[in-house]
């Protein structure tokens, strides 16, 4: 196997991570390819066709294909090699990593690197995840499956739409369904807020006057063939359904926007550790695995609520690998940054005190709460404190730590407080 | 006195506007966007409108497109309508213009994705 394709760094996924981790290695002076098993780069962007991506990195409300085009071009004028419609059967490690692919052109094949970035989002949380009794009728679709045969195929799923959970995919599809002349009955939440941002509340669901019903979930699909319609119930504090509240809404489909997945599968056989917290790899602040030469980015790492973010993310994994492929592979001091109060999760979920570069930190609260302060403590020592008006799920929040602060410690632990 | 969630970015402030006196007056906004958002949103709510128009291509059949400036929010039904007898016959690239001028409003329609494959010499940068 001496005459395999090989390359310094390789990134799994042409989506915005992906795309931002390959422009970035190449900047940092690795010879990068990336891998795509769709035929079109853009990942799922190129479904995302409404507006508001690339507010922070670009100060611009961009359509996600607007958005995926600014990386598309780049990777392209840099001359990076991408391989679309190209599939990865396997990954193996051995003197770095074996990936073992399939496409039209050359049958299977393999490509060794040094080093690898894995880019390869996430997928939708399905009807089986959640508790829904009835057959199963044709019309129950995850929010993301409509979004594809509407925007790229140029279906319409269903004409009386009912969307269980009040994700940002879910409420954006409530619009995108009425503006191409289905009629949505309503949008249905299980918890008490909506999972969705504030401003897809008001643009998706009010300007067209769509109800959003919390607190009631879905406890049963009708139809044989086609669904013919829902049985919803109020639920209590506890989520449980409420005897007694339940009703039936006649409609002919059933949308689910009930939560993403990082998708990283693919890795298991690397014994790359995951966090059963975000589903992504347990990584450093360079998001560098805990297999040597594997980094993280993206929605396989934790699912953001903003693009931009997703391609800082790629942008930091790409340099890491490409450095740790051209050599500078001091061996990494880590220390476990532990979530505490209130923290739903952290990412990075280890701190590299080796690594003298300002540290991006990503944490979500556990429950909504108001005037609270983020404490990052190193033993008796404050890193970094951080008061907040409001911190909600929904809204990922992100901090810059000075690795000057870094000192020498058995774990930091960052947690919110009144 | 009345309260807005502005969507000028994923942050969505809770807006107080209160009229007095003619003016606008605003709180709430962490950033100067709110305040035009709110005199906006009182005096005439507009929105960027995202949608697809038919290509004549089979391998792209649908072209994504946004109108490249706002257009007053009850106008989006019927819009739609107009939008949806266009179809496209020419490769495009984002940016180029679908429609040069939507009826009764004095913005365009734009196209948002590149349907060229990418080895494709691009046209029209």
């Amino acid at each position: 196997m001496s005459s395999m394709e090989s390359w310094d760094v390789i990134v799994i996924g042409a989506g915005p991570a992906g795309l931002a981790a390959a422009l970035a290695a190449h900047g940092a002076g690795a010879r990068v390819c990336i891998v795509e098993r769709e035929v079109r780069p853009g990942g799922i962007l190129k479904q995302c066709i409404h507006d508001g991506f690339g507010l922070v990195r670009f100060e611009q409300k961009l359509s996600g294909p607007e958005y995926a085009w600014h990386d598309i071009r780049a990777v392209r004028d840099a001359g990076i090699q991408l391989y679309t419609d190209t599939f990865l059967l396997q990954l193996e490690r051995e003197e770095g990593f074996v990936l073992t692919l399939q496409n039209k052109e050359r049958a299977v094949f393999q490509l060794k690197a040094r080093a690898l970035v894995a880019a390869t989002g996430c997928r939708e949380r399905t009807s089986r995840q959640v508790f829904i009794y009835g057959q199963r009728p044709a019309g129950v679709y995850t929010a993301g499956t409509v979004q594809r045969l509407i925007n790229i195929q140029g279906y319409l799923p269903g004409r009386r739409c009912v969307i269980l959970g009040s994700g940002d995919i879910g409420l954006i599809m409530a619009r995108r369904l009425t503006l191409e002349g289905a009629e949505v009955v309503g949008v249905y939440e299980i918890k008490a807020e909506p999972s969705g941002l504030s401003r897809n509340i008001v643009q998706c669901l009010e300007d067209y006057n769509i109800p959003l019903h919390l607190a009631q979930t879905v406890t049963a699909v009708h139809g044989s063939e086609r669904v013919e319609g829902v049985s919803i119930c109020r639920v209590g504090p506890d989520l449980r359904p409420i005897p007694g509240t339940e009703e039936y809404i006649p409609c002919d489909t059933l949308i689910l926007s009930v939560g993403l997945i990082p998708e990283n599968d693919i890795l298991r056989p690397l014994g790359v550790e995951l966090d059963r917290r975000t589903g992504g790899p347990r990584v450093d602040q360079r998001l560098h695995s805990n297999v040597p030469g594997l980094f993280s980015c993206g929605n396989a790492l934790h699912v953001n609520d903003l693009v931009d973010y997703v391609s800082e993310s790629g942008e930091t994994a790409g340099k890491a690998a490409a450095e740790f492929a051209l050599g500078g592979r001091k061996t990494p001091q880590r220390v476990p940054l532990l979530a505490r109060g209130n923290i739903q999760y952290v990412v990075p979920q280890y701190l590299d005190l080796e690594h003298n570069a300002p540290a991006v930190i990503y944490f979500r609260g556990e429950c909504t709460l108001s005037r609270v302060e983020m404490h990052l403590l190193s033993g008796e020592k404050v890193l970094m404190r951080r008061r907040y008006a409001v911190i909600r799920p929904p809204e990922m929040e992100r901090v810059v730590l000075n690795p000057a602060e870094l000192t020498e410690s058995n774990e930091i632990i960052i947690s919110l407080g009144g | 006195m009345k309260t807005l969630v502005c969507i000028e970015c994923p942050r969505g402030c809770k807006l107080e506007v209160t009229r007095r006196e003619g003016k606008i007056l605003v709180s709430g906004n962490r950033c100067p966007r709110g305040q035009g958002y709110a005199e906006r949103e009182l005096v005439n709510p507009s929105r960027t409108l995202t949608t697809t128009v038919k290509t004549s291509f089979a391998d792209f059949p649908l072209l994504p497109v946004r109108t490249d400036g706002e257009v007053p929010l009850d106008s989006i039904p019927a819009l739609m309508e107009r939008i949806n007898t266009v179809q496209v016959s020419r490769r495009l690239l984002p940016g180029d213009v679908v429609m040069p001028q939507l009826p009764g409003t004095h913005v365009a329609l734009i196209a948002t994705a590149a349907m060229t494959a990418l080895d494709t010499p691009a046209s029209g940068e």
